[in-house]
């Protein structure tokens, strides 16, 4: 399938990860009891949103994003997006990243499905990156690594046709399958119905370059039209919209990509699995040596800018009480901590082995006690190389 | 004019995929096989006539060796020759054809694969089986590979290589009338929307290049010397094969068509797209005049679901079954 899903995964997944940590960030500010949570100010968040868009549109990482190479399991997403997040002075425990990626990904997903035509995906994908540079506007320097990198994105994929646009697409469709946690939000604006899955309207407006359905036209064999009748269509469709702009500025006309959380300022967005729908994983539990070395290579590409050892990290709660949270933890969300479930049994290359080894050696070093220190990622991966040794 | 009928669960989501779906009717024992392809496994699922037995089987890609991670298929369906009746699959890496009840595989095909990827992605997609002893199994490149299949046995080599398409094959499609009298018995598609049409043998031969509009054609039929062609568009075109005349144009769908088929004894046609919508159509043929009409029958709606496979379960067109992307069910309707 295709081999290009990755950058525009990366900004479209890392984007909805800004807004939802952006909004809860903010709801923080505004719960009443602030004794537990601690105070995030204005500038805590900016610094949060400027550290992690920093690390995440930095030349290495994009670099190693644009190389051809196929999309791999959640797993790996999963631990890339928690690496971004952890570039910053937040920490999220097992349990909220858990919620944090099924929040991103449905909403991607229903971004994914709902696309009007293949190429309007770059189109969503630009609503991220305006989003984006909005967040970081007032630094300079990150602001600047993201017009580079929405530069080479435009020069990458401007010239991919319609057919290579549908192929990503449907890489992206397979990537999301058999995925319907249901999200508060989506349920209320009605996009998501109770089984988890979204709506599909057969109605409004057609796609960019399709004619409205309906018609049935005949010709003779000098190309002359003779008849044209129409058919019931058992919809209500109208013209298409006017084509958004592919270019670095201007209106996207697309709503798909926005913001949804900046309208819904204090409202909790809660997932809850569709309790019909089974989610079996029949991903192995060995990564491929191919999926190893790709992890291997975003984590090293990964320069965080901040070595925060003498500050103090913040500890981000996605749900409103401890109380439920360590109920979510229980339920299921730390059954793996995120990095035990990487059983590297199957790797039997040294360049992967050493590779991974100065990759622990880098959480080591940047790593400030965390509360829990059971989960501790570099105990984790430490524990790891015992295991191959 | 149709009405639903009792679904068939299969054990997994059906993936967003063209023409994903694969029926085989099997008269002498009374049963349709049905496959349907999620990711990188092919749901097989063989269902008695009568509704009450089902079986189930899956088959899984073929990786040439343990390290590389899994590869996706891209398609699965039957090919039906006078002698024999095959499974062929094709994936990333390959193309493997089993015995219709994918029993055993009788033949696996590798892809050229680069050793470090290449932006451009290397897949096989689009199977036929052609006149009598051929299958034709199209790839990203463009080419079309020829495979001269014998009337039993595991001794199917590749014969022929034809290069005419610059861009990734979509869909292969053989005459279905069973007419003699045709010139062309197979037409090709790519993510172009270019047409080609041929006329089978040792060396395949190009009887016409019906050029595209760059807008993909996903699914395409040959049915008494007229291609039937559904495009991303949501359009449906009628062109008369050898001498690439538009008859007919239908603004058939608002998304993009997934999947087309015909029923060859009836001129029944049967369009499918990610507007969840399923559309019966008749075709009728005036030889003398050289024209062709179409009729506008009936529409399924199936809520809130992006269609990716739609068949006819019978030469006349009397039943057909529909596959949607992330559902776990092969749902069918049958003439009232």
């Amino acid at each position: 399938m295709s081999m290009r899903t990755l950058p525009l995964v990366f900004i479209n997944l890392g984007g909805e990860m800004l807004y939802i940590l952006d909004q809860r960030l903010q709801a923080q500010n505004t719960s009443e009891d602030n004794s537990e949570k601690g105070m995030w100010s204005e500038n805590d968040r900016k610094r949060v949103m400027n550290d992690i868009v920093g690390t995440m549109f930095s030349k290495s990482f994009m670099d190693e994003l644009l190389k051809p190479q196929q999309l791999y399991s959640h797993r790996t997403m999963k631990t890339v997006l928690t690496r971004l997040a952890h570039t910053s002075i937040m920490r999220l425990n097992p349990a909220s990243m858990d919620r944090l990626y099924e929040l991103m990904v449905m909403a991607f997903k229903y971004q994914v499905f709902l696309c009007p035509r293949p190429k309007d995906l770059l189109l969503i994908s630009y609503n991220h990156i305006d989003t984006i540079r909005e967040f970081v506007k007032d630094t300079p320097a990150v602001l600047n690594q993201v017009e580079e990198t929405h530069r080479k994105i435009i020069e990458v994929y401007s010239s991919l046709s319609e057919g290579e646009f549908q192929l990503l697409r449907q890489t992206l469709l397979i990537f999301f399958q058999d995925l319907h946690v249901r999200v508060s939000l989506f349920l209320k604006n009605k996009v998501q119905n109770p089984n988890g899955r979204f709506a599909l309207g057969t109605s409004g407006p057609v796609p960019y370059k399709t004619d409205v359905p309906g018609l049935i036209r005949a010709f003779d064999r000098k190309g002359r039209e003779v008849r044209r009748h129409e058919f019931p269509t058992g919809g209500s469709y109208s013209s298409p919209l006017r084509v958004g702009s592919f270019d670095l500025h201007g209106d996207r006309v697309i709503r798909l990509g926005l913001n949804i959380y900046s309208m819904n300022h204090l409202e909790e967005t809660h997932t809850s699995k569709a309790p019909t729908v089974k989610q079996t994983d029949n991903t192995p539990n060995l990564l491929a040596k191919e999926e190893l070395n790709l992890l291997a290579r975003l984590m090293g590409s990964m320069k965080a800018e901040h070595t925060p050892n003498t500050e103090t990290v913040f500890r981000i709660n996605l749900f409103t009480t401890d109380a439920e949270e360590e109920e979510a933890g229980a339920s299921g969300g730390t059954e793996e901590s995120l990095f035990g479930v990487i059983n590297i049994q199957a790797m039997q290359d040294e360049q992967a082995a050493t590779e991974l080894a100065r990759i622990a050696g880098q959480f080591m070093e940047q790593d400030e006690p965390v509360e829990n220190p059971s989960s501790s990622k570099g105990d984790d991966l430490l524990a790891m190389m015992d295991d191959l040794s | 004019m149709y009405h639903k009928e009792k679904s068939i669960q299969i054990k997994n989501s059906a993936s967003a995929l063209y023409n994903n779906l694969g029926v085989l009717r099997i008269a002498p024992r009374r049963l349709t096989y049905f496959t349907v392809v999620h990711a990188n496994v092919v749901n097989m699922v063989s269902a008695s006539w009568d509704g009450l037995n089902y079986s189930h089987r899956q088959l899984q890609s073929k990786e040439p060796n343990v390290a590389t991670s899994t590869s996706l298929i891209m398609q699965a369906a039957f090919c039906v020759l006078p002698s024999r009746d095959l499974l062929v699959v094709t994936s990333q890496k390959g193309i493997q054809m089993y015995e219709s009840d994918g029993s055993i595989m009788v033949y696996w095909h590798a892809l050229d694969t680069p050793e470090t990827p290449t932006a451009q992605a290397v897949f096989a997609r689009g199977i036929s089986a052609v006149w009598e002893n051929y299958i034709c199994v199209g790839v990203s490149s463009g080419a079309i590979l020829v495979f001269d299949v014998p009337s039993k046995g595991s001794n199917i080599t590749l014969s022929e290589v034809v290069e005419e398409h610059k861009e990734p094959i979509t869909d292969i499609a053989s005459e279905c009338s069973g007419s003699q009298e045709c010139i062309a018995d197979m037409v090709s598609a790519d993510d172009g929307g270019n047409l080609c049409v041929w006329k089978s043998g040792e060396e395949f031969q190009l009887l016409n290049k019906i050029p595209g509009f760059d807008m993909s054609c996903s699914s395409v039929k040959l049915w008494k010397g007229t291609v039937a062609a559904g495009y991303g568009t949501g359009q449906i075109r009628l062109y008369e094969a050898v001498t690439g005349i538009l008859h007919v144009e239908i603004n058939a769908h608002a998304r993009w068509i997934y999947s087309l088929d015909i029923a060859p004894f009836s001129g029944l046609l049967l369009s499918a797209a990610e507007d969840s919508l399923v559309r019966v159509w008749h075709l009728t043929l005036t030889p003398e005049t050289n024209t062709v009409e179409v009729a506008h029958l009936h529409n399924e709606c199936v809520t809130d679901t992006q269609i990716c496979g739609a068949k006819f379960c019978d030469g006349d067109g009397y039943a057909f079954a529909v596959t949607g992307y992330d559902l776990s069910e092969i749902i069918r309707y049958t003439q009232t």
